[in-house]
């Protein structure tokens, strides 16, 4: 039997499964309904100067590349493991594609945040 | 290979649909089915930022966008998909932990609670500083 | 109170019989039964009055020997410990452990379980042999305690028919299997992670589990296999990044 190398990818998935229990909802709350239909907070907290001054500061960036990395990571591993459930064959291939695109997806999100 | 495998004719039984065979396979479904949104809300997040990199207009376009039916459709059945991932993941969290010596339903009731205060110190954060 | 009255209820019964079926049938039956009678009695009234074909292991009758689980109304369960009144006027549907290829009738084929079961080593493994000079070993409540329930299991394989991830994939090790290395594990006179390291650590080990955790919810004798397999892959883990050898605390036989 061959060792696994999920380990790795089972963190990732799990720091992403705690952060996205934790306050996956509030974000969703907050940049999908609340802002947009002005109820809670107004609908120019998202406006261009505010959102512009929060990628600027460290701990903004820092934030928000969390997010996104461990957002698609966990999503990545689950998404993953359902082909497996549906009854697809998972392979290699199909291992790099899904841990590729949330690698690409977080590099993206580096190089973003870099400009700032 | 098996050292027990016995040599009678046997049917097997095709897995074709068995999660929809048992309610309890139903809701793992969808506590799995919860990373697909997840996974689309990230994109979302990162398409706002390349837009705020790209020009003012981009952003605006990106910010008008959020407001369509169709977001607002999206991002509801996220909170509610994403909010059972939640409950969820804090109720299956002490089988990845040792043997507890107290009951294993106060992390699920910490993890909740934990969930609900960063939520609410993210929203007043937020209001405080936009203010 | 007891209701001595008989009722009559329907059992319908998976049959495959490999010499003359290509494909499983489903065949009713009108069963007298008392408040008293479990569906194993169901069964075996069957047997006994009306139809002598049908055939099912069971052995017990007390849900200790891990013999007869069955599939009733969909959900793996030992058919001495499920009561017909529990079911009536509904119908109750008994099938085969699902899962598992189907020998004949509600007879299932083990043996992938088996192979399985041997892989894990279910037998203490000490750094240095005890010799039986040197008497008991003693173990603290608390020592025992960290083994004890994983050490209850009965064979009886109802995790893995309510386990999807051994449906989809035969050389998963599964429920059972993977609980009893824990069971070993977590024993203070066993100090084999090392022997069983390959096994834990494969992706037929751990791995395949997604903890879809329903394995702990039909256990009959409160196992949870779901937590053993789980509390495995921080072990699996911390190993991978060679961290779990500082924190073995009783060292490695290996
Ligand atoms: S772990 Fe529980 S359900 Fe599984 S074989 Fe053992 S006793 Fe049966
Ligand atoms: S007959 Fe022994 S467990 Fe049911």
């Amino acid at each position: 039997m061959k060792g696994s190398n999920e380990p790795v990818f089972w963190s990732l998935f799990g720091a992403g499964g705690v952060l996205s229990a934790l306050i996956g909802p509030v974000l969703i709350l907050i940049t999908g309904i609340a802002v947009p239909l002005g109820f809670l907070l107004p609908e120019d907290t998202l406006s261009h100067a505010n959102v512009l001054a929060f990628v600027q500061h460290p701990l903004g960036k820092l934030a928000l590349l969390t997010v996104i990395a461990l957002f698609l990571f966990h999503g990545c591993h689950r998404m993953l493991h359902s082909l497996h459930d549906l009854g697809f064959r998972t392979g290699t291939r199909a291992a790099f594609g899904f841990y590729g695109f949330a690698t690409l997806g977080t590099v993206m999100t580096a190089l973003l945040l870099l400009i700032w | 290979m098996s050292r027990f495998q016995s040599t009678a004719k046997t049917y097997i039984r095709p897995m074709s649909g068995w999660w929809l065979k048992n309610p309890y396979f139903i809701r793992y479904m969808i506590r799995e089915g919860s990373a697909v949104f997840l996974t689309l809300y990230a994109l979302v997040l990162l398409a706002g930022l390349a837009c705020l990199a790209w020009s003012p207009e981009a952003y605006a376009a990106w910010r008008g966008l959020l407001d369509t039916p169709l977001s607002l459709g999206f991002h509801v059945i996220a909170l509610l998909l994403v909010a059972y991932h939640s409950l969820t993941w804090f109720q299956v969290m002490p089988k990845t932990a040792p043997k507890l010596p107290f009951d294993p339903r106060l992390i699920v009731r910490g993890g909740l609670a934990a969930s609900a205060g960063l939520s609410l110190l993210i929203l007043v954060l937020l209001w405080w500083v936009t203010r | 109170m007891p209701d001595a009255t008989t009722r009559t209820i329907e059992i319908e019964c998976f049959r495959y019989d490999p010499e003359t079926d290509a494909k499983p049938r489903f065949q009713r039956y009108q069963v007298p039964f008392t408040d008293d009678m479990s569906v194993l009695q169901g069964l075996q009234y069957i047997k006994d009055h009306l139809d002598g074909s049908l055939t099912f292991r069971w052995s017990c009758r007390m849900a200790i020997c891990g013999s007869c689980g069955k599939m009733i109304n969909g959900v793996p369960q030992l058919s001495c410990h499920s009561f017909l009144r529990d079911y009536y006027p509904r119908r109750v549907r008994v099938e085969p452990l699902n899962h598992f290829p189907v020998i004949r009738d509600l007879v299932i084929d083990q043996s992938g379980f088996l192979d399985h079961l041997e892989t894990v080593k279910p037998y203490l493994i000490p750094k240095e042999e005890q010799p039986l000079a040197a008497g008991p070993q003693r173990q603290t409540p608390l020592q025992m305690d960290r083994y004890y329930q994983y050490s209850q299991c009965i064979n009886c394989l109802l995790c893995y028919s309510a386990c999807p991830q051994f449906g989809l994939n035969p050389d998963f090790t599964g429920p059972a299997a993977l609980a009893l290395l824990h069971r070993y594990n977590a024993d203070s006179r066993d100090q084999g992670w090392s022997a069983r390291r390959e096994v834990t650590n494969a992706e037929e080990g751990v791995w395949s589990c997604t903890l879809v955790g329903y394995c702990s919810e039909v256990c009959p004798k409160g196992v949870d296999p779901a937590h053993a397999i789980n509390q495995n892959k921080v072990n699996s883990t911390l190993d991978y990044f060679g961290i779990l050898k500082f924190l073995l605390p009783r060292g490695d036989a290996k």
